[in-house]
């Protein structure tokens, strides 16, 4: 069974790569560009692997995580936070709140799938 | 005929019980039951010591000489008494409250206890009333004269030059003894009050005994003597109206400012009510004395050689008529008025010298007045025994040199005239709280200084001080400086023009020099304690809480008020604050009133001085300005101050809050600026950089893939090289630096442009309705600037118009200045709050997808700023609105 990834974004061309990159390491990618709804398609996906962009309509990418990690069933739940807001204070914000990892764009390929590589490892 | 001898027996008899009278006096004061000594009916009597050797004898002689114009003498006071209760009575009750001791005092303490104008009302007073004393000391000598030569026609036969020496020592000796017993003037002279009171009955009867002999005795019964009045000269005076009016003016004024007259008055005064009663009571006590006046110098005129001195008719007519025992009755008389007037006048001269004169400079030669050795109340007592000494011994001096020459009355008149330059002062203090220190100087010198030009120096006649050219042609042959016509104006009496050109110049002088100089606190402070004298009666200014000592504060007392009142002073003050210990805080309200104590023994300014040394610099503290403060225009004004002031804070404070409101508002813009320049550069430098890396590494890719991949990098190039674009673009408008390039060209052309610009390859499409545009409208402007706006504005409008059926409204007029274009689109208005940030950049107020750099409203506004038009926007019924206005 494939492992799944969610993946919630709201840039079309970024969720084009990033989709292209994981789908060839043998990722189920799913994808939500609105931020609102984010919280209630990880419940229903339960996914193995979440993706968040920092900035995103309806609801921000910090306030989704500090929601997951409120919950215990996803306490365990790898996050992995990308943002392009150059800010030190986000990162050290969605750190606090219990983010996996915390990278900035641009990315380079490589690091974002040796991140989820060893986010998924177990 | 009374020999010279009996005479001489009889004035030391009178003056021995006059002794006894004053000494009974001051022991039963001393056991304290001296009340009747304090009997309106005393006070009144006190008061006639106005009536002096001038009045007893002088009066009959000015009416021989000048008919009824003597009643102007009485006149003056008794309006001046039945008027009490519009100024002797403030004055009385400022005496009262503010422990005044002499008109110096007062002057001094009204002007912020100026010891410069202490010293000059002083000297002022001295050389007013010298004069006056010798004229006492010659009618004595006069009088005694006659009784060698009943004719008195010549100055007889005794050594009146001894005589005169004796009497003055007399009254020196008098006025020492009962005059400088008690410092404290608190404590009054009584012995002296009830002696001067015991002349007052003795003269009245006197004047009254030789009247009463004149019309029944030798005229034989009133009828017959309104028949000798009638055929006599007197009743044939012309009254001169001007002479009339100046001479009462003055002797009113003289009333109040002689010296003796304020000792009398208002040291004196024991009772306000008593003041009620001598209002009624001393005129009656005038008419008296006057009611005879004319008989008698009637009689003596028909009855006399036709050389008599008619100043001596009242002793002359009963010597004439055999009569010794009414002659001496009467002798006693014209004695009782010149000592009494000697004795009052000295003591009020000597309280003056010692405490304006004396005082200051021993306090000053002792440096520190309040820790010398010593004790101060010896120093006062020894000054005020000389002062009298010497002020007797001037008068002495004035009759040796002046000879006895001129008319009683004449002397009498010119020392009025001096005394009165007081009265501008006097009633301006009391009444006007802007006299100042400097307005009364000033008055007081240009009076005194016309007084001594026009009265004193012509008195002495012409060529003893004034030359009889300087007299007749006038200084230097300034005709309008002749002293007896200043300014030209001749042919009125020298009298009256000694009176008005004095009086009017003084009362000049001190309103000019009042409204010209500004008054020192402690002058207000003084202005207005006095001039309110009945609203706040028995406040003075307040003593700042102070770093005296009590124990300094007790020595210095001691020193002027003596031991045992001293520490009944102190330890009443400790009971009252309710400490046990001997010594009591030198609170404000303590000092306060140490200071008037001592004020009743060394005058006001001196006081003041003295407390001043012990408390240290600063005189008048924040509580005695507010103290003056009160004057409620003042206050009134100052408040308004202090609320335009406010309100002015408030209007800063306000602008202020403004200003950092907004500040704060461009920080958390900016940080929201930097996240968002981040963001927009960043997003598509992201895709760039991932598909590049994708094609870079070779991963088996569709050929459609590859192409597809870099057309994406593309894409999001061109969309960071327009961001850089506007960013620039931006900066450029900014700073002001653009370049117009102004074409002339069709409104309808720049929208159509726009419109083409913007709707192709956008991903949302709205319809664009330009049917209502006027095709017709040409613009001179940068067109392509022009179209920038318009592609910015449709392009948000295709972005955030949320409808389901985006459209959008583009409308122009024009009128004869104007370009109006309307854009109106049919999407959700923006929120009221954020309409003011509409412009801003960054702002995306209805950004929610963030595709937008926030940039671009910013950009319009610069630009049509630029253009010289406006850019505004208007929440429309059905959607939003901007309006662009271009000059046409």
């Amino acid at each position: 069974m494939k492992k799944r990834v969610l993946l919630v974004e709201d840039e079309p061309n970024i969720i084009e790569a990033i989709t292209f990159l994981l789908s060839r390491e043998g990722w189920h990618v799913d994808t939500q560009t609105d931020g609102a709804t984010a919280v209630k398609r990880v419940r229903e996906l339960q996914p193995d692997l979440l993706m968040l962009d920092h900035m995103l309509p309806g609801k921000s990418g910090l306030d989704i995580l500090i929601e997951l990690r409120s919950d215990d069933q996803f306490l365990a739940l790898p996050i992995l936070m990308l943002t392009a807001r150059g800010q030190m204070r986000d990162r050290a914000e969605a750190e606090a709140a219990g983010v996996s990892r915390f990278m900035t764009k641009p990315f380079s390929n490589t690091e974002v799938l040796a991140a989820v590589r060893d986010l998924t490892r177990n | 005929m009374a020999s010279i001898n009996l005479l001489i027996a009889v004035c030391l008899t009178y003056v021995a019980f006059l002794f006894l009278v004053a000494f009974a006096a001051e022991r039963a004061a001393a056991r304290g039951r001296g009340n009747w000594l304090r009997s309106p009916l005393v006070y009144t009597l006190s008061l006639s010591i106005y009536c002096t050797a001038w009045t007893f004898y002088g009066a009959v002689g000015y009416a021989a000489r000048s008919g009824m114009e003597f009643i102007t003498i009485y006149l003056g006071p008794s309006l001046v008494m039945i008027g009490w209760w519009w100024f002797l009575r403030k004055l009385v009750r400022v005496g009262r409250t503010q422990r005044v001791t002499s008109v110096a005092d007062l002057i001094s303490s009204r002007y912020g206890k100026s010891n410069v104008l202490a010293i000059v009302v002083t000297i002022m007073a001295v050389i007013g009333v010298t004069p006056y004393i010798a004229l006492q000391l010659q009618s004595v000598t006069l009088s005694l004269s006659i009784f060698s030569d009943p004719t008195g026609t010549t100055d007889g036969g005794i050594n009146l030059v001894s005589a005169g020496f004796w009497v003055a020592l007399g009254l020196a000796l008098f006025t020492v003894l009962f005059g400088t017993r008690n410092l404290n003037v608190n404590e009054r002279h009584n012995g002296i009050v009830i002696a001067i009171a015991v002349e007052a009955v003795v003269k009245l009867v006197a004047l009254l005994a030789v009247g009463i002999f004149v019309v029944w005795g030798v005229a034989g019964g009133i009828s017959e003597m309104m028949v000798r009045i009638d055929n006599s000269d007197i009743g044939q005076w012309q009254v001169d109206g001007s002479r009339w009016t100046a001479l009462t003016v003055l002797s009113g004024a003289a009333f109040l400012c002689l010296p003796r007259m304020f000792q009398v008055l208002v040291v004196e005064n024991d009772d306000e009510r008593h003041l009620h009663i001598a209002s009624w009571a001393f005129p009656i006590y005038l008419m008296m004395m006057s009611l005879f006046v004319v008989p008698i110098a009637v009689v003596g005129l028909d009855l006399l050689p036709e050389n008599s001195n008619p100043d001596l008719f009242v002793l002359t007519v009963p010597l004439s008529q055999g009569q010794g025992g009414l002659a001496i009755l009467s002798f006693l008389g014209g004695f009782s008025s010149a000592t009494s007037m000697v004795i009052v006048a000295t003591l009020a001269l000597s309280t003056m010298v010692s405490n304006h004169v004396v005082m200051p400079i021993w306090l000053s030669f002792q440096g520190q007045g309040a820790t010398v050795s010593g004790d101060v109340r010896n120093v006062v007592i020894f000054a005020r025994r000389v002062s009298i000494l010497v002020i007797i011994a001037l008068g002495y001096l004035y009759y040796r040199v002046s000879g006895g020459s001129g008319a009683l009355a004449a002397i009498g008149l010119i020392s009025f005239i001096g005394v009165a330059q007081f009265l501008p002062a006097m009633i301006g203090g009391i009444f006007w709280r802007g006299a100042t220190r400097v307005g009364a100087l000033t008055g007081l010198l240009v009076g005194f200084a016309i007084w001594i030009y026009t009265s004193l120096l012509p008195s002495f006649g012409a060529d003893v001080v004034l030359s009889s050219t300087l007299l007749e042609q006038g200084p230097f042959g300034i005709e309008w400086l002749r002293p007896q016509a200043l300014f030209g104006i001749k042919g009125i009496d020298p009298t009256v023009h000694a009176v008005l050109w004095s009086l009017l110049l003084n009362t000049s002088g001190f309103i000019f020099g009042s409204l010209v100089s500004f008054p020192k606190p402690l002058e207000r402070l003084q202005g207005a304690q006095f001039v309110n004298v009945f609203a706040n009666s028995g406040h003075a200014y307040g003593w700042s809480g102070s770093a005296a000592q009590s124990e300094d504060l007790m020595v210095m007392a001691q020193r002027i008020l003596g031991g045992a009142e001293a520490q009944k002073l102190f330890r009443r003050e400790a009971q009252i604050q309710g400490h046990d210990r001997y010594l009591p805080e030198p609170t404000p309200d303590f000092l306060q009133r140490v200071e008037r104590e001592m004020s009743a023994s060394v005058g006001a300014a001196t006081a003041h001085a003295m407390i001043s040394q012990l408390v240290g610099g600063a005189s008048v503290s924040v509580q005695d300005l507010m103290a003056v403060a009160d004057e409620s225009a003042q206050m009134l004004e100052y408040s308004n101050q202090l609320e335009a002031k406010s309100s002015e804070l408030l209007d800063a404070a306000r602008q202020l809050r403004d200003v950092n409101a907004k500040l704060t508002q461009i920080s958390v813009q900016k940080d929201a600026f930097l996240s968002q320049i981040s963001h927009e550069l960043r997003t598509p430098m992201t895709s760039i950089r991932s598909f590049s890396e994708i094609l870079r590494d070779g991963h088996e890719l569709k050929a459609s893939e590859q192409t597809k991949y870099a057309s994406i990098i593309h894409v999001e190039a061109i969309r960071l090289t327009r961001l850089l674009d506007d960013l620039l673009d931006l900066s450029v408008l900014e700073n002001g630096q653009v370049s117009l390039n102004t074409e002339t060209g069709s409104l309808a052309d720049v929208i159509g442009h726009a419109v083409t610009t913007t709707q192709a390859g956008a991903i949302k499409q709205i319809k664009i309705d330009v049917s209502g545009l006027d095709t017709s409208i040409e613009l001179d402007t940068d067109l392509d600037r022009l179209a920038q706006v318009f592609i910015n504005l449709i392009s948000n409008a295709q972005k955030y118009c949320k409808s389901s059926e985006p459209k959008l409204l583009i409308k122009a007029t024009k009128t004869d200045n104007e370009v109006c274009i309307f854009l109106t689109d049919n999407g959700l208005p923006i929120p009221v709050e954020t309409h003011a940030l509409i412009f801003e950049k960054f702002s995306r107020i209805n950004d929610q997808d963030g595709s937008g750099a926030g940039l671009g409203l910013t950009i319009c506004r610069e630009i049509m700023i630029r253009l010289g038009g406006e850019i505004d926007y208007v929440p429309a019924s059905t959607g939003n609105r901007f309006v662009l206005r271009l000059p046409a």
